[in-house]
């Protein structure tokens, strides 16, 4: 990352109104902080403001205390949690001094909230516009007819079609997108000045997150209300923010505004938080990424919490709490660094701070893998029948998976991309034959897998291994550390006596940088990373070929997800794993892969290398998924809006499954399916484009 | 059958002691107050019901042809300690510890007259010369004596055990000889050592307070019926102690009747689908479909016809009564199961779409494997709050078999028959309540203990509860 280069990059925000035109503060945050009935800080001092029109980013990992701020504006604080001083001032009113039923009025009417998660947030027994009226009858004391032509207008607003008809519909009827549309119509109705948005985006695909962030952007400018947006994610806060709070352990350790914080970061954790962030230009080497954890909330307070997983930390950092300094710019940072001599100093010797990208060397390391294909699947189809009636009689089929082919050689990863019901997933569980595919072809090292009986199977079982999504699903919380890891042996056989097998367990345990103690453990008691490094460490137990990765870092945090990603390199590169790795994410796929399928709908509709699909997209979809992840320099492609959402896999489109969403679709397209194009060795796609 | 249980249960104490890990939970629970209190409690009545189950046969004084000819009664440890209770009946209902009888009787006065009057006790304070008078001090006093007398086997006994754990603590420190120093403290420091954690301070409390309780009862019940008579003149207090074991049994028999079908079905149906789901399903709709009075009264008359055709398989009354209730905790066992399998069942569901049994099905593992390894550990939470929720109900169901008279046999004594016995007398006037309050306060704290041990045990397992 090269943090002066970025500064003149950085676009515009198209809904930024101009500086003059931002009115008042409305909110004005004084010194806030949260605790635990236990006396522990939930958020430790935070002070901020926002503008009329304006949009304040807090941004940090899980676990730092951004919800927790946001409830504690709304006073919607948990049990036993409250908060312990400071000011809150919405316009001229306290917030915190306000009785039970003035609140009422404040949530909703004044300030309002969106959700991270689209699907809990509405009620499934209530129609979408009664939902929406529930909050017209209560802040803008509209009646009878009144209330439904409103809801239909807030509906249009935020751009669902054909609103009359969804306003009676309920939420199970929407998809994830329109849900979240509908929470931001909710919030809109009563039309607050403030609207507070918790991670409105991350349940999302990229496509639909690129679609709401639009609809926030655009919301703002036609209403000129403040957005306090809170995210973990740089592009969003790239693509959203005109100021930037950087939140750790419940504090705001920097705060700039966007421009600034993106040329600029100031505090180590910032810069650390950047270069955590994979992308090809460093595909080669390892991302820098931040030891250790988050602390937890009864960590001690005498120090810098940054101080234990930072690398420019010195004893003053250990010994005194940094103070909130100003910097000539305008930009607030928390960090010893620049307040005393020593931190000048050190300040001065950064400079080999960024690591210096050499793409040689992943180059390098890219092209010696070419071995024979370890894993040849073809015509792979995974179809579940679709039963009705009393008799279970099948009227149709779900096609999850419908053809796909792919080879994978030894010590290689090839990624699958996709949205979300694409069928990603299941084609790594039915590689694995968790689920039965229904027809095509497994081969493994030469050994067909589909149609052999459930004891041959199992003498390929150690060949090919799964690590899943979630880690704290993934490990069965009743069993230790050791007894998960030797699960596998026991099952394959692997290691002959028990002596064996616990040096075996030792010696994984180290090979994924975990401590040997941690073996009589359970699960619950590591981080998310440490659990993922657990779940490397089971798979890696039955000495693996391949890795089937589904998602393995999209429960975690930037930085532990760089911990993950370095750790699975590294082990490519010692044991020579070829790994399928299932993900949503292109920037982790553009590190990590040699060659990636884009996957919609159950087929594969392009593949090539990593250059050749992620940087000369040739079908339209993979276009679209490309310019719509937010990027942190803001450049990237013009946005492609994908209107609507991903049909149903039960009745896919006639002809070439894309054109639904299309913009370049064609006549043909609606007919026949296209026919692969071959556009280099290792490049094809399925469109006509293409073909012309 | 119950030293059976007896002796699994002390068989997996030694197989957990050996093991750290599990050793640690009940570490935990041995923390907390409340568990440790109704452990007391619980193991009080275990202890009456044990004693009640040890079971002989007193040797008659005459022989026949040289042999010994036992008596038909058969006694329990439990019947000889209580002995002065058990023999003492009156003529028919008294208030506790009153000195008179609660109904009416002509008699004859010295001078010839005849008088409708309460009749004295034969035993319920016989040694007071004019009950009217001396009746309250005399009370007091035992009151007061009982007390103190428990207080000091209380004292007595904490200080016993106070020594012996101090001489196990220094017997260990000897054998491990880690270079640590003997500790040169008498039994006094192990002492307030002791009483600074707080379960330990807890329990000492209950000890003293059931010490006197117990004090104070045994010292009345020498001369008074503390909890009254019922309609034949027993006494209450001793037919309460004695429906401990009959609950007891009902309790875990049944339970552990239970386990295994609600358990094995439910788990399999959950996890293997298919056809055994459909079965497994259909089989617990059907059973639940059927009123269990009806389907538990039915089963109990069979086996009561049939054991009446066999009389000569009995020797004694007292064992066709306890098979009678074993076939009981059977039947009710058969039939309650599926509420439990169908919680299973649903659990199971939601667990084997986990990814932790996905990646054991990517390893190969066996289902059975699966099952006992991964599924059954996680369901046990709902296992043990199920068990424990059902042993409440279990005794509470024994007591409507009995009022619908297919429970226990009339001879059985326990809170069912105590109840149904109530019951007639609830619309007397003046009203015969103690049958009924002994009964409802002896189930309160026997349930309310289970209750309350079982919640402080599963606090105890739940790792996630347990962050270090």
């Amino acid at each position: 990352m090269k943090f002066d280069s970025s500064l003149n990059q950085l676009r515009p925000l198209p809904g930024a109104l101009p500086e003059s035109g931002r009115g008042e503060f409305i909110l004005s945050v004084d010194g806030l902080v949260t605790r635990l009935n236990n006396g522990a800080r939930v958020v430790d001092d935070i002070s901020f403001s926002l503008k009329q029109g304006e949009t304040f980013a807090l941004l940090g990992e899980s676990g730092c205390g951004k919800s927790m701020t946001a409830l504690s504006l709304m006073r919607l604080l948990p049990d036993g949690i409250r908060v312990a001083s400071g000011d809150i001032k919405l316009g001229e009113e306290d917030i915190l001094a306000l009785p039970e039923y003035a609140m009422r009025k404040v949530r909703g009417g004044q300030m309002a909230m969106i959700f991270q998660e689209p699907g809990l947030s509405l009620n499934p027994v209530m129609t979408v516009g009664d939902q929406i009226a529930e909050v017209l009858i209560l802040h803008q004391r509209l009646r009878g007819k009144e209330i439904h032509s409103r809801c239909v207008e807030l509906l249009e607003q935020v751009g669902i079609s054909d609103a009359p008809r969804r306003a009676s519909e309920y939420p199970f009827q929407l998809s994830g997108g329109m849900k979240q549309r509908v929470m931001i119509a909710m919030a809109m109705a009563g039309q607050p000045k403030l609207l507070i948005a918790d991670e409105p985006t991350t349940a999302l695909d990229v496509t639909i997150q690129a679609q709401v962030l639009k609809l926030l952007r655009d919301t703002q400018q036609e209403t000129g209300m403040a957005l306090l947006l809170i995210t973990h994610d740089l592009g969003v806060v790239a693509q959203m923010a005109h100021q930037v709070g950087v939140m750790y352990a419940g504090q705001i350790i920097e705060q700039a505004s966007r421009e600034q914080l993106f040329a600029r970061p100031a505090h180590p954790y910032t810069q650390k938080l950047f270069a955590a962030l994979p992308d090809a230009g460093r595909s080669g080497q390892p991302l820098a990424a931040i030891p250790g954890n988050v602390p937890s909330l009864g960590a001690p307070l005498a120090a810098c919490r940054f101080a234990p997983r930072c690398d420019k930390a010195w004893a003053l950092c250990h010994e005194q709490v940094p103070e909130w300094t100003q910097l000539e710019n305008g930009q607030g940072v928390r960090c010893h660094l620049y307040t005393s001599q020593m931190g000048n100093e050190k300040l001065n010797l950064k400079t080999s701070l960024s690591p210096a990208p050499s793409t040689a060397s992943g180059e390098g390391a890219g092209e010696e893998g070419r071995g024979a294909s370890f894993l040849q699947v073809e015509n792979l189809q995974v179809h579940f029948p679709i039963r009705k009636g009393i008799l279970q009689r099948t009227v149709g089929h779900v096609k999850a998976v419908d053809g796909v082919s792919m080879n994978i050689p030894e010590g290689r990863t090839l990624a699958l991309v996709g949205e979300s019901g694409c069928g990603k997933t299941t084609v790594g569980k039915a590689l694995l034959q968790l689920i039965t595919p229904t027809a095509g072809s497994v081969r493994f090292a030469g050994q067909e897998l589909i149609g052999i009986t459930a004891g041959q199977l199992r003498k390929h079982r150690a060949g090919m291994q799964m690590i899943f999504q979630d880690p704290y699903a993934s490990l069965n919380p009743k069993m230790r550390v050791a007894e998960i890891l030797q699960e596998g042996m026991d099952a394959l056989s692997i290691a002959k006596n028990s002596d064996e097998r616990q040096r075996r367990i030792d010696e994984l345990l180290e090979q994924v940088g975990l401590e040997k103690a941690s073996k009589w453990r359970y699960p619950h008691e590591f981080s998310g990373g440490q659990r993922q490094r657990i779940a490397i460490a089971r798979v890696l137990a039955v000495n693996p070929n391949l890795l089937i990765c589904d998602e393995p870092t999209s429960a975690l945090d930037v930085s532990v997800q760089a911990q993950i990603l370095n750790l699975l390199k590294s082990l490519q590169q010692q044991l020579r794993l070829s790994y399928l790795f299932i993900s949503h994410n292109l920037a982790v796929v553009e590190y990590l892969a040699h060659e990636v399928y884009v996957m919609y709908l159950g087929r594969i509709v392009e593949r090539g290398t990593v250059e050749e699909v992620l940087h000369a997209p040739k079908h339209p979809y993979t276009q679209a998924l490309l310019s719509a992840v937010p990027r942190i320099d803001g450049q990237g492609m013009k946005t492609i809006r994908l209107p609507g959402e991903t049909p149903s896999p039960s009745h896919p489109p006639q002809g070439c499954h894309f054109h639904t969403r299309c913009a370049q679709a064609m006549a043909k397209c609606r007919e026949v399916y296209p026919s692969e194009t071959i556009i280099s060795t290792t490049h094809r796609v399925h469109c006509y484009l293409a073909a012309e | 059958m119950i030293y059976l249980l007896l002796a699994t249960v002390l068989a997996a104490a030694l197989w957990i002691r050996k093991r750290p890990h599990l050793v640690l939970p009940w570490q935990r629970v041995a923390k907390g107050s409340v568990g440790m209190v109704s452990l007391l409690l619980l193991s009080l009545f275990v202890l009456v019901g044990l004693l009640d189950t040890l079971h002989y046969r007193a040797a008659l004084p005459e022989k026949s042809n040289g042999q010994t000819v036992y008596s038909a009664e058969v006694l329990s440890v439990f019947d000889v300690l209580a002995k002065g209770i058990k023999s003492r009946t009156e003529k028919t209902y008294s208030a506790p510890l009153a000195a008179y009888l609660y109904a009416k009787e002509s008699m004859e006065t010295s001078d010839g007259k005849i008088l409708r009057d309460y009749p004295r006790l034969r035993y319920g304070g016989a040694h007071l010369v004019d009950p009217q008078r001396e009746f309250l001090g005399d009370v007091l006093k035992r009151t007061g004596i009982g007390a103190l007398e428990g207080l000091l086997i209380g004292v007595l006994l904490i200080a016993i055990s106070n020594m012996l754990f101090h001489f196990f603590i220094k017997f260990r420190t000897v054998w491990s000889s880690t270079g640590r120093e003997i500790s040169k403290d008498n039994w006094i420091s192990t002492f307030t050592r002791a009483m600074k954690n707080k379960p330990f301070k807890a329990l000492l409390i209950t000890t003293l307070l059931i010490a006197m309780l117990l004090g104070i009862t045994a010292n009345l019940a020498a001369v008074y019926h503390v909890l009254g008579t019922d309609k034949v003149g027993q006494d209450v207090l001793y037919l309460a102690l004695k429906s401990i074991r009959t609950g007891l049994v009902i309790g875990t028999v049944t339970t552990l009747v239970m386990l295994p079908f609600a358990l094995l079905l439910g788990i399999a149906a959950g996890y293997l689908r298919g056809w055994v789901d459909d079965v497994i399903q259909y089989i617990y709709t059907v059973l639940s479909s059927i009123p269990s009075v009806l389907l538990i009264a039915a089963a109990v008359l069979m086996m009561q016809v049939y054991i009446e055709m066999h009389p000569e398989w009995f020797e004694t009354s007292a064992a066709r009564a306890d098979l009678r209730l074993l076939f009981l905790c059977l039947i009710l066992g058969v039939t309650s199961w599926t509420g439990l399998c169908r919680l299973l069942r649903g659990e199971t569901l939601k667990l084997r779409e986990l990814e932790y049994i996905q990646a054991a099905q990517a390893f190969g593992v066996s289902s059975s494997r699966i099952l006992t390894r991964h599924i059954v550990p996680n369901v046990m939470h709902i296992v043990l709050i199920a068990v424990v929720m059902d042993f409440s109900s279990l005794v509470l169901a024994e007591a409507v078999l009995s009022y619908v008279g297919v429970g226990v046999d009339p001879s059985t004594m326990s809170f069912g028959t105590l109840i149904n016995s109530a019951r007639l007398e609830m619309g007397r006037e003046p009203m015969v309540w103690w049958t009924l309050a002994a009964a409802f306060g002896f189930m309160l704290v026997l349930v309310l203990a289970a209750n309350l041990f079982a919640d402080a045990v599963r606090d105890a397992f739940d790792p996630r509860l347990n962050r270090t």
